[in-house]
């Protein structure tokens, strides 16, 4: 960590081991250089536009083990969301209520889907 | 019908701690109201003009007695005594205060529902045919599917922020009770070589740019359905239109990308996805497929029926479907009173109709897309004693698919978007025509009207569809011709300028005579429409 982080722009070509991405930007292209990434920040400049939750999850699909940060308009109750699509860092715009953090954590016990947070599905529970 | 066990049960409760709590900390001011808008849209709870409204989801428009009772309480406790059936086979209270919602959504959970997702950007509940389980005609139930992907789209973690709402329809028969094409995406279920699977239509839609969604798929097999609707959806959360909230739904990237490229993202997207081992295990599907098992039909009923009371004789004739069980028929309850509101039932009327679910109908009953209840399994020898007692309830019109049994988005008289009322332009159309003799001879007449351009009253799919605009300040409303929700899908028509309330009407009733003209045989509206065309009933609309 520590590293300059680069733009998605500036990405290409570079050697850099750290990168922004905004929603638009495609999650796929970094997916060569997983190796190489210790942080990737997927930005949010709007808490709607929900581009971000794709990005991370592509590259957790593809095997990124380095630090996933969302940065930007990121809201309390967005965060369990985001932490079951891969995220496990968060730079908000405005600081999030830990309180509020902590009970959202413990809410929900288990999810009905599979996805890249190694929670076990209601499916697989019930089937083994 | 499907039951929770503990998990199902957890994760609703779980909802009404976390909305508790969203609605704390909204009444204490730690959020503000554009933080907390999408989370309470996410339960169903829109800022109206007079008051918040809660919608409730009823999956798949599927429900037991004792959920109906719950319904009708909620509305007697907490509401004006009444509640509102939609098109999105859900329930809407229109009077809620905020501070009594937590309290609603624990009340609905103890009966295994809830109002998740039944707004906001995400997906929404799943709709389903009304018949469902009791029509002759499906391959299979659609309801085991649509539970499942009730299950697999409740708290989604990536499609909870998608560029706008997204509806998903499953149907299982030729005719087309669900208005499958006109969703984001629509499935109907196929059988090929024997195997059962989905035939998914995608890009299908209302609002200001109809659309009727083409198919991207001829069959994708069960154990492939998640994967694959996961790659759907996630090509459209990354690729769908953000700049511009009225080209967000997926319609218009589909309509701007092209049916085949959209085909090939989602196929690439499949071949990725489906190595990740997202879908549940084929027995997760009989686990729920058992729930739905039929009834214990009882295999001696009666086919026959004493018909010799003329008013019930219409009444079967109108409102009685037939069932795949001999003896047995599928009753539509029209909330369609002779100028009363469209949908609208009191908590009289809701108990009511769940007590004869319980009593005739093996505890089931059905919301349908036309604003209407369905009790699907009853017996024809009980159909004398039910229609008495609905007919007492003033619930035995015998209106069904006829021109007052009307669509109408809530309009002007509650809804913060509208242009013009719906409600009293579809009362006023409900008296001009209440001689039902006369209903009848003008025969099935599908008449649907919305009080603004976001098309909540399926206007564009109406036989006859009225639209309302504002023209200067004051209410308009323009007709149109030739729509379809059915298998016959079509988009209706603008035929010209638009008329007042009264002028709307007395336009109807120039239409439908011109109809009654022209038709042979026993041609319905829309086919006589088709086969004639705009001009003759421009000129009688405008002559
Ligand atoms: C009263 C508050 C309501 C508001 C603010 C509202 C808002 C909207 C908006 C903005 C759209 C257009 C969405 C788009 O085109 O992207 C829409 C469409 C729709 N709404 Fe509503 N609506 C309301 C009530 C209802 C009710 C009561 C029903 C059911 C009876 C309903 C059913 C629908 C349907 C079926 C559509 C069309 C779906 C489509 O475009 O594919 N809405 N609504
Ligand atoms: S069609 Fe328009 S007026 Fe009617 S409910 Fe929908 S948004 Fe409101």
């Amino acid at each position: 960590m520590g590293d300059p982080i680069v733009s998605f722009a500036e990405f290409e070509g570079s050697n850099a081991t750290a990168v922004r991405i905004a929603p638009g930007d495609d999650a796929r292209v970094l997916l060569p250089h997983l190796d190489r990434l210790t942080l990737v920040e997927v930005t949010f400049p709007a808490f709607r536009d929900g581009r971000g939750y794709s990005s991370a999850r592509i590259l957790r699909e593809s095997g990124y083990k380095g630090t996933l940060r969302a940065a930007g308009d990121v809201l309390v109750d967005q965060v369990p969301y985001m932490k079951r699509c891969g995220f496990d860092d968060f730079a908000p715009n405005a600081p999030l209520d830990q309180t509020v953090v902590e009970k959202l954590s413990g809410l929900y016990p288990e999810p009905y889907q599979r996805t890249v947070d190694g929670a076990v599905p209601v499916w697989k529970l019930r089937h083994g | 019908m499907y039951q929770y066990d503990k998990y199902d049960q957890a994760i609703v409760d779980a909802r009404v701690e976390e909305f508790r709590d969203q609605v704390r900390r909204r009444m204490a001011g730690e959020i503000t109201e554009d933080q907390f808008k999408p989370l309470r849209l996410m339960n169903g709870l829109y800022l109206q003009l007079h008051a918040y409204m809660l919608r409730v989801a009823i999956p798949y428009g599927t429900l037991s007695g004792k959920q109906m009772k719950m319904l009708g309480h909620i509305a007697r406790k907490y509401d004006r005594d009444y509640g509102h059936f939609t098109t999105r086979q859900n329930l809407q209270y229109n009077w809620i205060k905020l501070e009594d919602t937590p309290d609603i959504l624990a009340d609905l959970a103890s009966v295994e529902m809830h109002a998740i997702q039944t707004s906001g950007n995400c997906i929404r509940n799943i709709s389903s045919d009304q018949y469902a389980g009791a029509a002759a005609d499906e391959v299979t139930d659609p309801r085991p599917w649509a539970e499942l992907l009730r299950q697999w789209s409740t708290f989604h973690p990536e499609f909870s922020y998608l560029p706008r709402k997204f509806k998903i329809a499953v149907i299982a028969s030729a005719e087309d009770r669900a208005a499958m094409r006109l969703h984001d995406i629509g499935i109907e279920l196929v059988k090929k070589d024997g195997v059962l699977g989905a035939r998914i239509f995608v890009g299908g839609g209302m609002g200001r740019t109809p659309m009727i969604a083409p198919e991207i798929n001829p069959f994708v097999p069960a154990e492939d359905l998640l994967s694959y609707l996961e790659a759907c959806l996630r090509v459209y959360n990354r690729y769908g239109r953000r700049d511009n909230a009225y080209k967000a739904r997926i319609k218009i990237l589909i309509h701007e990308h092209g049916a085949d490229n959209y085909r090939a993202d989602v196929a690439k997207e499949f071949a990725h996805v489906k190595t990740l081992g997202l879908d549940p295990p084929l027995a997760e599907f009989d686990r729920i497929t058992a729930f739905f098992a039929a009834p214990a039909f009882d295999a001696t009923a009666a086919d026959d029926l004493d018909l010799s009371d003329p008013d019930f004789a219409v009444w079967v004739d109108q409102n009685v479907k037939p069932h795949k069980a001999k003896g047995y028929a599928i009753v539509n309850i029209a909330v369609k009173p002779t100028g009363g509101i469209p949908g609208d039932a009191t908590s009289d009327q809701i108990d009511l109709m769940a007590d004869l679910a319980t009593a005739y109908s093996f505890d089931e009953l059905r919301v349908t897309h036309a604003q209407n209840i369905v009790l699907p399994h009853v017996k024809k020898a009980d159909l004398y004693a039910v229609w008495q007692k609905l007919n007492d309830a003033g619930l035995a019109n015998a209106n069904l698919d006829l021109i007052s049994d009307i669509i109408a988005c809530p309009g002007l008289d509650y809804c913060s978007l509208a242009n013009a009322r719906s409600i009293p332009v579809a009362q006023k159309i409900s008296e001009r025509f209440a001689d039902l003799e006369r209903q009848r001879d003008i025969g099935e007449l599908k008449l649907k009207i919305s009080g603004c351009i976001n098309a909540c009253g399926h206007h564009h799919a109406g036989h006859i569809g009225i639209l309302g605009v504002d023209k200067k300040g004051v209410e308009n409303y323009q007709i149109t011709l030739g729509g379809s929700g059915a298998e016959d899908v079509s988009i209706g028509k603008i035929m010209g300028p638009g008329f007042d309330e009264n002028g709307a009407v007395d336009a109807i009733e120039r239409i439908v005579e011109k109809y009654r003209e022209v038709r042979e045989g026993d041609e319905r509206f829309l086919d006589t429409y088709r086969r004639v065309g705009n001009d003759v009933f421009k000129e009688a609309i405008y002559g």
